[in-house]
Formats: C-alpha cells, structure tokens, sequence
C-alpha cells in the first residue's frame, strides 16, 4: 500500500481510540464529586505540589542514552554495506567502537553510570 | 474510490486485529500466570473463561473516565491517543504471512526502531499530566529504563542487519530460506538474541523489568490516574506492543512466515511448505510471547539502579562487542 498506509493506520487509531472514549461517554452518566477529582494516593490527601523534583540521575541517563542513540543511527547504513566492505567495514567499526568505548568508560569514571 | 475502499478495508482490519489480539493476549496471559501458579484462572464466562476479556471490556466501558483536579486536561487526553497510534504505526511493515503486509518500507528495521521510541512520549505525557507523584515516578523511571535498553536492542537488531546486508524486512525473511539465523549464524547470533529478548522485556515494561509500575511501590505507575476507557487503551497498547515485539523477533530471528527448512533435505521442505506461511509467524510469535510471559514467574523484579547496571555496563558492552564479533563471521563468511 505505500507510504498512504501510515496516514491510514493513524486514521484508523484515532477513530479506535476516540470511537471506544465516546462510547463509553454515551453510556455511562457522570457522577462528579469533589473527592473524585483528588489525587489518587491511597487515600491520604496530598501533601505540597505534585510536580516535584525528582532524581537528578534520571537525567544523566538521558544525556549519555543521547551519545549513543545518534551512534545507533550511524551503525545502520554502515550495516548495510558491511558484508561488501570486507575487512575495511571491520577496521572502521573497531575504531568507531574503540572511541565510543572509550566516552562509555569516561561516563563510568566520572560515576554517571552510577544510581545516587 | 477502488483506492479509498482498499484503505478502509485496511483501516478496518487492522482495528479488528487490535481487538482480537487485546481480547487473547489478556486471556493467555491470566491463563499462563494461572498455570504457572496451579490454578485454574478465568473459567466461568464462556468455555474454559474463553470470554472474561470481552466481559471485563464491557465493564471497562461503562466505568466513567475520571480527570483528576489539577491535572493538565489537553496532555492527559492526548496521551492514550499518542500511545495508541505509536503502536498501530509498528503494524505497517510487518508480513503476517507471505505476501501480506502493508507496506514493504525498504528501511522496515529503522522505521520499526524509530516508530517503536514513541512509545516513550505518551508515557511521559500521562505521567507528568496526571498531577500525581506516583505517576511522576512511574513515568521518569519508566523513561530512563526504556531509553538505556533501546540501545540493546538496537545493537542486536544491527548484528541481523550485517548478516542480511539489507534493512527491508522482506530481504530479511527471504535471506533465511535455507535456514533461520538463529541456527545458521553460531554464538554471535544467539548472544544477540538473548540481549534482544532481555531487552524488549524491559522496553514493554514486563517483569522482571516492571518497575515502572511495580505494584506495591507505585499503585499503577504512570497510569494511576487513568480510568475506564482511557486505562483500557493504555492497557491495550501495551499487550499490543508484546505482540509486537516478538513478532519482529520472530522475523530477525526465527525467520518470519518462513517454514523450517534444513538445507537440502526436499522432501522434508515440501512438508513444511504445506503449512500455511501465517501459523509459522504466528507460532513463533505466541512462542516468544509465551517466553516472556514465563520471564515473568520466573525471576524476581530488579531495582532501579540495578536494572540501569545491567544495561550500561553488561549488556551496552557485550552487545558492542558482539556487532564486531558478528561482522567478523559475516566477513569470514562462517554462517551456513
């Protein structure tokens, strides 16, 4: 079908999702209440706001996941062609490897890879 | 009008195997975990409980869907939406059988990969919408875990990659004719494999990666707030994406709609040729669905900092590792 197919499959999720939200907009009657609307915390009212801050370290994965999301895309046309390089694909990938091994090992020294 | 007609159809079969897969995955996965457990498992609606899904997806309808106060109403409807359609985009490029997929993308595997990282965006969406610190929680760590094991993941997706030489999924399945990879490629290949299975285990959020929304810490995770039919299509998206991602590790691996051959061996090809191409990918599908629903049962749920450990410093390097090992069988040409 081409390309037309994902306008076609976000097509089709929408009316899926909107369809099932609405259905069950017809059928049920809403009963509003002011304690419905409090923050589910098992029954305790909530303490402060909820948009707190949370552990610095969430973001440091996210920083080196970036470093090596980008080389993942990079591997991937190297990939390909792998087979008809031969051994010059084999240096190449040591090389490329070796250095992002070696920002693997800086992170780890540095004590990012570590949870706080 | 042929044209248009051919997209509903298309529209509307996939719709209806969203529905199915939902209504069986949910079944098999309380009768597995039921099983596993010596019990016996839904077994009053329908044959054998056959329709307690359908049962409990008419109860999920006619719950009313809460918003909570305070909560950022535009990202907190959005976000079922967002991981609905993540999930229905993933179907495009994958063969059901022989000749029946929707789109054969000649970058099947990267679409797949970058498709799949949607995923991430509606559960930070639901968990920073909800105003809720459990899904706060929920949402970060579920975050943090499904970023560091894409990396995995991919990386035994590219060792595949090096062995066909080509990212279309259809020269995928074909360059497995005479053999699957998993047995013609040696230890590289199941070292790959076994990353991959680790790996989409903690992508989908399963335990024992569940962490996200381990139940005794964190009520729900990032879906705590959600009720009635918005929690169902979360909860929806989610089995869909275990179909999902077993079936592409069914395609890398297992070959697709491809029957088991062995070399040269007519005869014995002919009899596997007769079984149709769609019980081959569905069968491996459900196996590694099954594997991963014993995964489960099997081990006990890991903390965060170990979950991180595991990925950035045993898996990231042996998968590293294994890209060079894999090119070097590909060069020496030592797979059959």
């Amino acid at each position: 079908m081409g390309p037309a197919s994902m306008i076609v499959l976000i097509i089709s999720a929408v009316v899926f999702s909107a369809g099932a939200i609405l259905l069950s907009r017809v059928l049920v009657q809403a009963t509003p209440n002011p304690v419905k609307g409090e923050p589910y915390e098992c029954g305790v009212p909530t303490i402060g706001k909820s948009w707190t801050q949370f552990n610095v370290g969430y973001y440091l994965f996210a920083l080196i996941f970036l470093i090596f999301d980008v080389e993942l895309i990079f591997l991937f046309p190297w990939a390909v062609v792998a087979r008809q390089l031969e051994w010059l694909a084999l240096v190449e990938i040591l090389i490329f490897l070796f250095i992002l091994f070696l920002g693997l090992l800086y992170a780890h020294r540095k004590g990012a890879l570590r949870w706080v | 009008m042929a044209l248009f007609l051919e997209f509903v159809i298309a529209g509307l079969l996939c719709i209806g195997l969203f529905a199915i897969l939902g209504l069986v995955l949910v079944l098999m996965e309380r009768k597995v975990s039921a099983y596993m457990q010596i019990r016996l498992g839904p077994n009053r609606v329908g044959p054998k409980g056959a329709l307690q899904t359908l049962a409990d997806t008419l109860k999920l309808l006619s719950k009313e869907g809460l918003t909570p106060r305070g909560a950022d109403r535009f990202l907190f409807n959005l976000a079922p939406f967002v991981a609905m359609i993540g999930t229905m985009l993933l179907l495009a490029p994958i063969p059901f059988a022989k000749g029946f997929q929707l789109w054969d993308i000649n970058i099947g595997v990267l679409y797949i990969s970058a498709v799949s990282s949607l995923a991430v965006i509606s559960i930070l969406l639901a968990g920073w919408a909800s105003n809720n610190k459990y899904s706060l929680l929920g949402a970060m760590r579920s975050g943090a875990q499904i970023v560091s094991y894409e990396l995995s993941a991919g990386l035994s997706i590219i060792a595949i990659v090096v062995l066909t030489g080509s990212l279309s999924i259809s020269d995928i399945i074909a360059s497995q004719a005479d053999g699957w990879w998993i047995f013609k490629g040696h230890l590289p290949v199941w070292i790959a494999f076994v990353t991959f299975i680790i790996a989409v285990t903690a992508e989908t959020n399963r335990a024992p990666f569940d962490l996200a929304e381990a139940e005794s810490e964190l009520t729900a995770g990032f879906h705590t707030e959600y009720s009635g039919m918005k929690f169902a299509l979360f909860f929806l998206a989610e089995y869909i994406n275990i179909f999902i991602v077993c079936a592409i590790g069914a395609i890398l691996f297992f070959g697709g709609w491809m029957p088991f051959h062995i070399g040269n061996w007519e005869g014995f090809n002919r009899i596997m040729d007769y079984i149709p191409s769609s019980v081959w990918f569905f069968g491996k599908t459900f196996f590694l669905i099954f594997v991963i629903m014993w995964f489960r049962w099997t081990f006990p749920r890991l903390r965060i900092d170990q979950l991180l450990n595991l990925e950035w410093k045993y898996l990231l390097p042996i998968s590293m590792v294994n890209v060079l090992l894999i090119t070097l069988v590909a060069i020496l040409g030592w797979h059959f």
